[in-house]
């Protein structure tokens, strides 16, 4: 089972972001964060290291094999690279170079299939880089 | 190379330095950025170095890399926006580099580390107008000077302090082209970049430390020559020619 983790630099906008993937791929593990250390915009390595925690280790206790993570933009990216190197378990986690929000619905539609693998994961978040809004 | 107590030592004077000087310029910095960022790095940074200062003063540990890992670690949780990864991540990953102690030679493999990170983590190179631009010329500076020019340490980094400065004049009238300043296109155009700036005030308050651990001579000016005359010649190069 892969889960995701949503990093944007706006605690509420990560939510929200969970919020409208999770109505497309029900069964997805999402985990959003977001915000700086002080709770306001920005985001937190640290955070994200505990997200991605809580993502692998889940509240059903059914522990995932692979973590795509979607970004926001600039020190988002910077910080989740390093809350990855942060990380002592030695697992499976990998950034999306996806648009926050289309990616990640698309990232929770592969992963409700729990035969899904990382590299399908991410696969169909970054898809979602080629997406237009008119034709 | 000097006890473990005294490479501590220096390293909390480092600190203390350090986090003063950012006490000091955070107003000036927050102006630099509310121009062309989003407003925080003055108060970011010192909220960072405070927190920096604590975790030093309430440590026992004397391995300095230990210990600058630790400053790299207490910036990452501490400071939000780019340059808590900026700073922080690429101080903890340096660090390793004091693993033998510090010394002369570690201070030039820090140097060059620290600045491989930043560039790596950032994905920005000299020109972007970034920290990057102070950093670059300080580290190569620093470099040439203690490896080609056989200068003391002190008067290696007296010289990397002024190539910092002159990379910060060069981040004013040059567009962004990385970090938040970059949305703003041509408009971040004569605006001096934050992060360059806050890199010289670092390098500054290590250099002051560093004037009361280290002998020699400093002379703040990266242009003038370095290289002994008969050098210069037999190897053909035209440094220290203006």
């Amino acid at each position: 089972m892969i889960a995701l983790v949503v990093v944007s630099h706006s605690e509420q906008a990560a939510n929200g972001v969970a919020e409208v993937a999770t109505e497309m791929g029900g069964d997805a593990r999402i985990v959003p964060v977001g915000g700086d250390p002080d709770g306001g915009i920005g985001t937190s390595a640290p955070e994200i290291e505990d997200a991605i925690l809580d993502a692998v280790e889940g509240p059903d206790g059914e522990t995932a094999d692979g973590i795509v993570v979607l970004v926001d933009l600039g020190s988002a990216v910077m910080n989740a690279e390093l809350a990855i190197e942060m990380l002592e378990e030695d697992l499976e986690v990998v950034i999306a170079d996806a648009p926050i929000l289309e990616g990640t619905l698309n990232a929770a539609v592969s992963a409700s299939s729990p035969k899904a693998t990382l590299d399908e994961v991410l696969q169909r978040a970054e898809e979602a880089r080629d997406y237009r809004k008119l034709d | 190379m000097v006890e473990e107590s005294i490479q501590r030592e220096a390293i909390e004077a480092a600190v203390h330095a350090v986090a003063e000087r950012i006490e000091a310029e955070k107003t000036y910095l927050t102006e630099l950025d509310s121009a062309i960022g989003d407003a925080d790095h003055g108060a970011n940074l010192h909220r960072g170095m405070q927190a920096v200062v604590e975790a030093i003063e309430d440590t026992d540990e004397e391995d300095p890399a230990a210990l600058v890992k630790l400053v790299g670690r207490t910036l990452v949780s501490e400071v939000g926006g780019a340059a808590g990864p900026l700073y922080g991540g690429s101080i903890m990953s340096a660090s390793t580099e004091f693993a033998e102690g510090i010394d002369t030679a570690s201070t030039v493999a820090f140097a060059e580390a620290y600045l491989a990170k930043v560039e790596d983590r950032g994905g920005a190179t000299v020109g972007d107008k970034t920290m990057v631009d102070a950093l670059t010329p300080a580290v190569h500076t620093y470099k040439k000077s203690i490896e080609q020019d056989e200068l003391p340490p002190l008067a290696a980094l007296a010289k990397a302090v002024d190539a910092a400065e002159r990379g910060v004049a060069f981040t004013t009238p040059i567009r962004a082209s990385k970090g938040r300043a970059s949305y703003l296109g041509w408009r971040s155009v004569g605006h001096q970049d934050p992060g360059a700036t806050s890199t010289l005030y670092c390098l500054e308050a290590i250099l002051d430390v560093a004037t009361e651990y280290l002998d020699g001579e400093i002379d703040r000016d990266a242009t003038s020559p370095t290289v002994p005359d008969e050098s210069a010649e037999a190897d053909g190069s035209p440094e220290g020619e203006e």
